[in-house]
């Protein structure tokens, strides 16, 4: 017997809409396999993991609180991606976002506030996210300017990235007062994300995630913009010859993806940690690339996938502290979902056939 | 510096050299069939923690080792079917296949934290290692030096010299006519992927079982990721994917020195030399060859025959 993939010539709406639930279902069964092999019950796992989180207020909000950050990066990130060029250092331009951002924060602090310091957290948003971008010209220079692969640099700047934070965490920006620990001081409540309701966990972030959804969304569908991002990533020697400047378009999609992912920085330091520490993110900007593909690349996809990875995060911590899973687990559970997603993608682009006698 | 400082120095670079020239042979094959595999960093990271933990259940590091490359093999296997047979994008699955490697590595090396083991036997030829300065930098290493240094003549004789490495250089330039001539383009692949694994695999091997010798969390630390960056460096040919391993080797050595020499420079910066070293060496190589590339015509497109 033999299989053969067959290319589709339209696509079909339901297996688009069905492959990455497929994606979803396949995973979780190859999750729950790894995990009866690790001895864990795979039936208290799929508890603990997809429905303990909805089971009250609190975690439903911790789920909307890890999602923004996923959401908004991918939001980004599905520019670059629908435009074939690869920015995998996400990682990297978030915590520039946020270290810029914080560092407007820090050195605020105590001071004597002019127009009752309410330009802060503005400030500190502008910056968290013009820093992120113009941390992800750097690859979109080297690839246009001096051929240089987007992917390793941009990977490599993610490195350089964490390095610069834990030094300035370390060195200028700890706090005098913080018995030597590496953190800088508590933001001071002018600079804190305002909390949507009094008392709760959920902080304006989502706003800007959401915002970004919608914002993605309209572009893609309305815009000539959109529609040049897709052409050159789909057929790039039809949109040469249609006198497209891939240079501005590259650094275009850079820039976006760049900034949304300083924002989601800096909205992290100022919603979630409030301070600067030498680690800032559980690995949103890499998480942020499953939840891109997951959603397919269209901002409302990317909305679910953003919900659905924060569901495996929160669960992962459920785990270890519940059953002892190592937190590794969810790791191996988004590589393992990002694996099957793009198996199936096969089946939006091929028919499969299988082929009982080999042909001549 | 003396003979025995210059000795010590040259010596630490060929060592730290190590893993990145194993991991870099394999990608470089698996690039010229025209594969790009971006889960180096994965495979290695879980070639380490299964190459320890078997080292350690069994007290052998022969299995070990085979474990390490076991372990690479079986992740590759797993991109290979999905990037060759299922045409997913090569880009993206390489970046899964990291991530799965990372979280695998983790959750094998859980019950092996601070653990230790000694480090794999070192040569000893008498009157040969006792040689001065030859005898050190050539006669003294552990068997993983020497597998590096064979895999770059390996590869070197394979791809220039013998038929099967010219077809598999015509399936990286050219699949479409590598296929009309009826080459086997999608097997060859295969085989090139699993062999990247494999090395990629035994690199980690190397870091678990003799460099540092023990099992950490994230201790490929990006190397991975360097050794892909020192195939696009070397041009794609094996002789200078080892020069390039040296130079990087050097900087991680330097920084190493840099650091006991206390020169008042922030660990930092120091640490984040080979990553900035890489950028540095992409941008000069991209910069002079811009007019051509030389990279594999086919790589990181994917094959399906049309019927």
């Amino acid at each position: 017997m033999r299989i053969e993939l067959e290319r589709r010539t339209a696509q079909s709406p339901v297996i688009e809409f069905l492959a990455p639930l497929l994606a979803i279902f396949a995973a979780v069964l190859i999750g729950g396999a790894l995990l009866s092999a690790i001895g864990k019950s795979p039936q208290q796992a799929f508890l603990v993991y997809f429905v303990e989180p909805f089971s009250d207020a609190w975690s439903l909000q911790e789920l909307a609180v890890k999602a923004s950050p996923l959401i908004l990066i991918a939001s980004g990130l599905a520019f670059c991606y629908r435009a074939n060029l690869w920015n995998i250092g996400a990682e990297g331009q978030f915590v520039i976002g946020g270290l810029v951002g914080g560092t407007i924060a820090v050195v605020t602090h105590g001071m004597d506030h002019a127009l009752g310091g309410y330009w802060i957290l503005p400030a500190m948003l502008i910056a968290g996210a013009l820093a992120g971008m113009c941390y992800a010209m750097i690859p979109a220079f080297l690839r246009f300017k001096l051929g240089a692969s987007e992917i390793l640099t941009s990977l490599m700047l993610v490195y350089i990235a964490e390095i610069t934070l834990d030094y300035f965490v370390r060195g200028r920006l700890r706090d005098p007062k913080g018995f030597n620990f590496p953190q800088s001081v508590p933001f001071e409540d002018i600079a804190r994300l305002p909390f949507l309701a009094e008392g709760e966990r959920l902080h304006a972030g989502i706003l800007f995630a959401l915002a970004a959804v919608f914002l993605a969304s309209f572009v893609f569908r309305r815009t000539l913009f959109g529609f040049d991002v897709k052409l050159v990533g789909s057929a790039p020697k039809a949109a040469r010859f249609a006198g497209f400047s891939e240079g501005r378009l590259t650094f275009a999609v850079f820039a976006i993806s760049g900034a949304a992912a300083g924002l989601a920085g800096v909205c992290e330091v100022a919603g979630q940690i409030g301070q600067l520490q030498p680690v800032i993110s559980p690995g949103y900007g890499f998480s942020a690339i499953i939840v891109a593909f997951l959603g397919r690349l269209q901002p409302w996809g990317i909305l679910c996938a953003g919900l659905v990875l924060s569901l495996t995060i929160i669960g992962g911590e459920n785990a270890q502290i519940a059953m002892k899973v190592p937190l590794d687990m969810s790791r191996v559970f988004q590589g393992t979902l990002l694996m099957c997603v793009l198996a199936m993608d096969v089946f939006t682009r091929y028919r499969l056939r299988l082929i009982w006698r080999r042909s001549a | 510096m003396t003979l025995t400082m210059f000795e010590l120095v040259a010596f630490t670079i060929l060592t730290a050299a190590t893993p990145l020239v194993i991991a870099a042979i394999g990608e470089l094959v698996t690039e010229r069939s025209g594969v790009l595999n971006l889960g180096v960093e994965g495979m290695m990271i879980a070639g380490a923690a299964c190459a320890f933990a078997i080292a350690i259940v069994t007290g052998s590091t022969a299995l070990g080792i085979l474990a390490g490359i076991g372990a690479g093999m079986l992740l590759s296997f797993i991109f290979a079917v999905l990037v060759i047979f299922l045409a997913a994008n090569q880009v993206a699955t390489g970046l899964a296949l990291t991530i799965l490697g990372t979280g695998l590595a983790g959750l094998i090396g859980s019950g092996f934290i601070g653990l230790k083991r000694d480090a794999t036997v070192h040569l000893y030829i008498p009157l040969l290692s006792d040689l001065p300065l030859i005898g050190k930098l050539l006669f003294s290493h552990d068997l993983f030096v020497y597998l590096g240094w064979a895999l770059v003549a390996g590869a070197a004789w394979f791809l220039n010299r013998t038929r099967s490495g010219l077809v598999l250089r015509a399936i990286g330039e050219n699949h479409q006519s590598a296929h009309a001539l009826g080459l086997p383009v999608r097997r060859v692949r295969f085989l090139a992927v699993l062999f990247g694994g494999a090395c990629a695999g035994l690199a980690g091997a190397y870091l678990s079982l003799s460099y540092t010798p023990f099992w950490a969390p994230g201790m490929t630390a990006g190397r991975g990721w360097i050794s892909l960056a020192l195939v696009v460096f070397a041009s794609w040919r094996p002789v200078y994917a080892f020069a390039g391993a040296l130079l990087f080797g050097g900087a991680t050595v330097l920084q190493l020195h840099a650091q006991a020499a206390a020169l008042g420079i922030p660990g930092q910066l120091l640490t984040a030399m080979p990553y900035l070293a890489t950028i540095i060496a992409l941008v000069l190589l991209s910069m002079r060859r811009r007019r051509g590339s030389v990279a594999p015509a086919s790589l990181g497109s994917t094959f399906m025959p049309e019927r």
